[in-house]
């Protein structure tokens, strides 16, 4: 199918920035999605609130748009209620990990197979460029006018400590990559995460003097190496890029199956 | 009616009430005193093959029901006080949405933590203005268990008709009390279904869309039509929208569809009210001691009524003043600080009529509570 058949064309145009990442990282999860040859109507995405949020109106899926971040929540109920949905959860880093941090440890420790797609660009956006938990201690945001000195999470380490039973992360200028990423993800039975750093120029990149959006997507790729270069022994500062985890462990809506049957079979 | 009796606390009348209209996906976690709503459902979904999962939260099992109804699932979350404050937000999504669900507020004394294996009725005005921004509410209650289940299957059927979060307020003396529960046979009761979409796979479905009685017909996500659904205003397709006509028809759209219907939606029992001299209005457990009253002075000859409010929210503002029209004194009896009292205040025609007996210390209101204030109120002294 054509780019075009898996967007809303009435919903355009978006109301991404110019050179904002997220953009990007629609493209790669189309081009995920066609490659995976799923159909549109077994997909289900499930956003919160915020920049990122937006791109489920973008796209020709059962698309819900629900509160800051609550998404995993509701996705939780739509996968457990109709397991044969491919279910698909992007989020920003502080829909993610500020408000929605309960919801995302909780949803990577029941293993229930939901994909979450984290578009990280270490500021709220939306709300007009506020520190969020991913800014990181001596960055700049319109409340850290005096630098920021709230230390900042590894999305991967966390998502990996409450389980998640496959942990990728890529930005948004290895585009190839983060498609291959984002398809592993889908397929994975379990809960997926996929963290992709994508710029934002108009308030991190400003804020932080990092220059324009290509200038940003440079820097990305200057401070993201491979998982287990070398070159991070030198650099311990260097961002690694790859799949972190990919392990088996019972998926939540497959082990309530078993608890039916139990159920039925005491009857 | 016949059918199996049963001897069950509250909670489980609640549950029963909800199986029987078809429950069959539930999100929860635990607090007193609704706790055993949970942990029956736990127990009974899953041989009926339905869903049951203990969220990290309050906010969490709100939203993973939202989410199921959407699907095609009759579902329910249960609760008290602090957890309801939890929920909030989300009911208000659910309103905005219009996502049939149905949420179980067994009242606890609050605020905050408060004390939470007492009785209170503190949370009816929460109910109907918990969540942000102008909306409608349907909110029932009950004082027995028979009503406790007659008023659950109720709860489903008129969300599934108006599209609409539903909200039973039980509180802990009804919800922890055993007594007979007489469970009627399957089709004794009606059950209302989901109105499903007639719009066929290919032709533009348009899931905002109401039709001329204001009914939305629904197509479950998974299904053949792909829409949008969010919290914002959102035109005829879901997508969002910040036109003024937009913005003002669903905001209307969303107060008339209950609002218009407030006299259809007034569930009540009534106890000697045609010629009452003294008219009771009460609710939930504080009616139990409120109809004995009614009974005692009426064997003494004393013309007492009793109206018994089952649907709090819309308050039925007519029926409360018609009600109230031929008596000389309106004695609101509840749990709290007076919060249904002040309703019936602006219902009626003489307000300086109305008062309130209460009790708000976590002790159900007696009998001889109510009578002490009687006396009070008729100007015999305490």
């Amino acid at each position: 199918m054509a780019m075009k058949d898996y967007i809303r064309e009435r919903f355009f145009p978006h109301l991404w920035c110019a050179g904002c990442g997220h953009g990007i990282v629609l493209n790669g999860l189309i081009r995920a999605i066609e490659k995976l040859r799923i159909s549109k109507s077994d997909i289900v995405m499930v956003s919160g609130i915020g920049c990122s949020a937006r791109i489920t109106g973008y796209l020709d899926f059962h698309t819900m748009h629900t509160l800051h971040g609550r998404a995993l929540a509701f996705a939780t109920g739509i996968k457990l209620s109709r397991p044969e949905l491919r279910v698909i959860v992007p989020m920003g880093d502080g829909d993610a990990l500020a408000i929605g941090g309960n919801h995302f440890i909780h949803a990577a420790r029941r293993n229930i197979d939901i994909t979450a797609i984290v578009m990280n660009n270490r500021i709220y956006g939306m709300t007009g460029g506020q520190y969020s938990p991913l800014s990181g201690y001596g960055t700049m945001a319109s409340t850290a006018p005096y630098s920021n000195i709230d230390q900042s999470f590894d999305m991967v380490g966390l998502a990996a400590a409450a389980g998640a039973t496959f942990v990728a992360r890529s930005t948004t200028y290895h585009v190839y990559e983060m498609t291959e990423m984002i398809q592993e993800a889908i397929l994975h039975k379990g809960f997926s995460v996929v963290e992709i750093i994508s710029p934002c120029p108009t308030y991190f990149g400003r804020s932080n003097r990092q220059g324009d959006a290509v200038d940003m997507l440079k820097h990305m790729n200057k401070t993201t190496i491979p998982i287990g270069s070398t070159a991070k022994e030198e650099n311990p500062d260097l961002i690694e890029r790859g799949i972190f985890i990919r392990k088996e462990l019972p998926e939540y809506c497959s082990a309530y199956d078993a608890v039916i049957h139990r159920a039925m079979e005491g009857k | 009616m016949k059918g199996i009796v049963k001897f069950v606390q509250g909670n489980e009348a609640c549950v029963e009430g909800a199986l029987y209209a078809g429950l069959d996906f539930f999100a929860g976690y635990p607090i007193t005193p609704s706790t055993e709503i949970a942990e029956h459902l736990s127990l009974r979904l899953p041989k009926g093959g339905g869903k049951f999962i203990q969220m990290e939260d309050e906010i969490a099992s709100i939203c993973a029901i939202i989410g199921a109804s959407l699907t095609g699932r009759k579902v329910m979350t249960a609760t008290s006080g602090p957890g309801f404050s939890l929920m909030q937000e989300a009911l208000g999504y659910a309103v905005m949405a219009e996502i049939p669900c149905v949420i179980v507020n067994v009242q606890r004394g609050g605020p905050s933590t408060g004390i939470p294996t007492h009785v209170s009725q503190g949370d009816v005005n929460q109910a109907r203005w918990g969540t942000h921004g102008d909306h409608a509410i349907v909110t029932l209650t009950a004082s027995n268990h028979q009503d406790v289940f007659a008023m659950t299957v109720e709860a489903f059927n008129i969300s599934e008709t108006y599209r609409t979060p539903v909200v039973l307020l039980f509180d802990e003396v009804v919800g922890h009390m055993r007594e007979r529960l007489v469970l009627p046979e399957p089709g004794e009761v009606p059950i209302v279904e989901r109105l499903k979409t007639s719009v066929k796979q290919g032709v533009d479905y348009h899931p905002y869309l109401p039709r001329e009685d204001g009914r939305l017909p629904m197509s479950d996500f998974g299904g053949v039509h792909r829409y949008n659904v969010t919290g914002l205003y959102h035109d005829m397709w879901g997508f969002p929208s910040d036109d003024p006509g937009v913005v003002h028809g669903l905001i209307r759209h969303l107060m008339d569809k209950i609002e218009n219907r407030t006299g259809q939606l007034a569930r009540f029992r009534e106890f000697y009210t045609e010629d009452a001299d003294c008219l009771l209005i009460s609710y939930g457990s504080a009616s139990r001691s409120a109809r004995h009253i009614v009974e005692r002075r009426r064997r003494r000859g004393e013309k007492f009524g009793l109206l018994e409010m089952l649907t709090l929210w819309p308050f039925p503002y007519d029926l409360v003043r018609q009600k109230a029209a031929g008596a000389r004194y309106i004695v609101v009896v509840e749990m709290n600080t007076g919060q249904i009292c002040q309703s019936v205040r602006l219902a009626v025609d003489r307000p300086e009529r109305v008062f309130l007996a209460n009790r708000i210390d976590g002790v159900l209101i007696s009998p001889t509570d109510i009578q002490r204030m009687l006396h009070v109120i008729h100007g015999r002294g305490v």
